[in-house]
């Protein structure tokens, strides 16, 4: 009860502030409305940060969790302000409309859960994860789980894996990590946010594939690790590229993306080859437009875009990450992208200096 | 004046129904469209393939199709055991008595019960039960969807069923009884030969209920995208595909899911045009 007071007089106290432009720390531009669309997977950081932004800068945003699909749409139909997206868009997708920048805004994972009666600790590497989720490895006392798991009785039962039933980034994530690791997965069933997987059964949404778990003994799935690290379910650990066994948390998820970062920011790094990396995490991002001057934008509209993502990748906001279950942007990422927004214009002229 | 306004009022209410049935069918058919010209009618119909891989897409609404009658079959199988005996205990032979106002209370309760209700007990009391009773590994699938939504459509089948028993002439039952026929005699005899085409019809109406059951059915059926080869095994129906996969869905998925939904209008139409002018012809017998 008390909570849902508090979130009631934030809520007040932000309105409160949007309507009279409040302690707004840009004096020269009015608060703006920004709105956005696209991607769950980040939409509780995304929550925390819009909420303590238009505290402290007056702007109000609003976020559409509809989806890295539709958020991409609504971006290409000129409706939104900013896209939220799991997956960077493909050169195709780049090449149909206007020029268009990534911004990361923090990492998460894909984790994969399991019940087993009596099995607290299940180690796995990426081809075991391919095969099960081909039906290949059928037991879950086949000989190649236990020999990565000595010690731990691992019953004489079926394993029936569960999928995601609707189109996800986090389905995209998962296979395409199982894309990088075994070439019969890359040859049969590839990578994208839906997937003919053989065997198994499907529950829509994160939350759908982690009670399907916890109800289903012998289940293993995959889950967004912001998902999975609030629920406390049991998940792998997995082997990554440098043969350790590496459990996912804030630390080694960031430790994924410590190696190289291609300019533009657009690149998959699961399957990463950084010391104490876990194997399947991604980034998530904030597509804009290079040129903000579209659909009757005013330039204060689109000064306010780049405060928000500013905002974003500041130090402060990256630090609420691991709080919300994310894990925050390595070093990289922030100066790649913080000299990508310089690059955004507004009827050709930069608008940061 | 005052006549005129109403009479004016009462037509465009009533009109505004026919224009939004025609602009759902319109909008179905329009956004269909790619999806039946990219596939063919019958092909689409009559396919098995549902392939995201980009470039070679291919959409076919079979297992689909397979899945909801599967299901309906199976709940409409599922729910006769319960309904008709309600229907016969509060028509017949409790007719008019206090317990038979208050079980058909109770199971008229049943159809006001949301479908997430069913859903989730469906998933959290049903399912542990069939793996427990070894039926099948993961608890999900055809059977019990088909169980849950068998419930569902019990209230609309008994209440519809009794009403037409009630309608039943007491003097052919008399008749029945003087010439020294038992109570079953006359159930068997006289009540469904007469109520027959009625009863029948209160099928048909529950079964289109069962038809178009979205959420319960994809909490239980299992969500997987094959034309299932047995009554345990996993599948999706038209409806649940949809809840699925909208969300995500664009271009040429967009429009086979939307093509998906054109044809459960279409066979729910039916099915209920069916039942509507079965009744007709019973109310005349």
């Amino acid at each position: 009860m008390k909570k849902i007071f508090q979130s009631i007089m934030t809520l007040v106290i932000a309105f409160a502030t949007v309507a009279c432009g409040g302690n707004s720390n840009n004096e020269n531009r009015k608060p703006q409305e920004l709105s956005g669309a696209g991607a769950t997977f980040p939409l509780p950081f995304y929550n925390v940060v819009f909420e303590e932004y238009s505290k402290t800068n007056g702007d109000a945003i609003a976020y559409g969790g509809i989806g890295s699909g539709g958020g991409v749409r609504n971006l290409r139909d000129k409706i939104v302000d900013f896209a939220g997206s799991d997956a960077f868009l493909s050169d195709k997708e780049m090449a149909e409309m206007a020029p268009v920048i990534h911004i990361p805004t923090c990492m998460g994972a894909v984790v994969l859960a399991y019940n087993i009666d009596g099995v607290k600790e299940l180690k796995l590497s990426g081809e075991v994860i391919a095969d099960i989720f081909s039906g290949k490895i059928k037991m879950w006392n086949d000989e190649r789980l236990t020999a990565l798991n000595p010690g731990v009785n691992l019953p004489e039962a079926s394993i029936i894996p569960v999928y995601r039933s609707d189109g996800s980034g986090t389905t995209f994530v998962f296979t395409d990590y199982l894309t990088k690791i075994s070439t019969a997965w890359s040859s049969t069933y590839g990578a994208g946010k839906s997937v003919n997987f053989p065997i198994g059964q499907a529950a829509k949404g994160n939350p759908g594939v982690a009670s399907v778990i916890q109800q289903t003994p012998n289940t293993i799935g995959y889950v967004g690790s912001e998902y999975a690290f609030a629920q406390n379910i049991p998940y792998a650990s997995i082997q990554n590229q440098r043969g350790e066994f590496v459990l996912p948390s804030s630390k080694s998820i960031s430790a994924a993306a410590s190696g190289e970062i291609p300019a533009d920011t657009r690149c998959s790094i699961t399957n990463s080859d950084a010391i104490g990396a876990y194997p399947i995490s991604t980034f998530t991002w904030m597509v804009i437009y290079k040129e903000q001057n579209y659909s009757d934008r005013t330039k204060e509209q689109a000064t306010a875009t780049l405060d928000l993502l500013q905002y974003i990748l500041s130090d402060e906001t990256q630090a609420i990450t691991s709080e919300v279950h994310y894990a925050p942007l390595p070093k990289k990422a922030k100066e790649l992208s913080l000299k990508n927004l310089k690059t955004v214009t507004y009827d050709g002229i930069t608008i940061l200096q | 004046m005052n006549d005129k306004l109403y009479k004016i009022l009462l037509f465009v209410a009533t009109l505004t129904m026919p224009i939004v049935c025609g602009g759902v069918m319109y909008a179905l058919v329009t956004d269909a469209y790619d999806a039946f010209e990219h596939f063919g009618f019958f092909k689409f119909l009559t396919s098995s393939d549902w392939n995201y891989t980009d470039g070679s897409e291919q959409y076919g609404a079979l297992p689909f199709i397979t899945g909801t009658l599967m299901t309906t079959l199976l709940a409409l199988i599922f729910c006769i055991p319960f309904s008709l005996p309600v229907a016969l205990f509060v028509g017949e032979y409790f007719n008019g008595t206090k317990i038979a106002a208050i079980l058909s209370t109770v199971t008229d309760l049943l159809a006001g019960i949301p479908s997430i209700i069913y859903g989730l007990w469906g998933f959290y009391t049903l399912r542990p039960l069939i793996m427990a009773f070894d039926i099948s590994p993961q608890g999900s699938g055809i059977l019990t969807a088909s169980l849950v939504l068998a419930i569902m459509i019990v209230p609309y089948a008994a209440s519809l069923s009794a009403e037409f028993i009630k309608m039943v002439p007491n003097d052919l039952k008399e008749g029945a009884y003087s010439l020294g026929a038992t109570h079953a005699e006359v159930i068997r005899k006289i009540v469904f030969p007469v109520a027959g085409s009625g009863i029948f019809s209160s099928y048909i109406l529950a079964i289109g209920r069962a038809l178009g059951e979205t959420m319960t059915v994809t909490m239980l059926i299992g969500n997987t995208n094959n034309i299932p080869d047995s009554i345990t095994s996993t599948g999706n129906s038209m409806a649940s595909i949809i809840a699925n996969q909208f969300g995500e869905a664009d271009d040429l998925r967009l429009s086979s899911l939307i093509a998906i939904g054109l044809a459960l209008f279409l066979i729910t139409a039916i099915i209920n045009m069916i039942g509507k002018i079965m009744i007709k012809r019973a109310r005349i017998a």
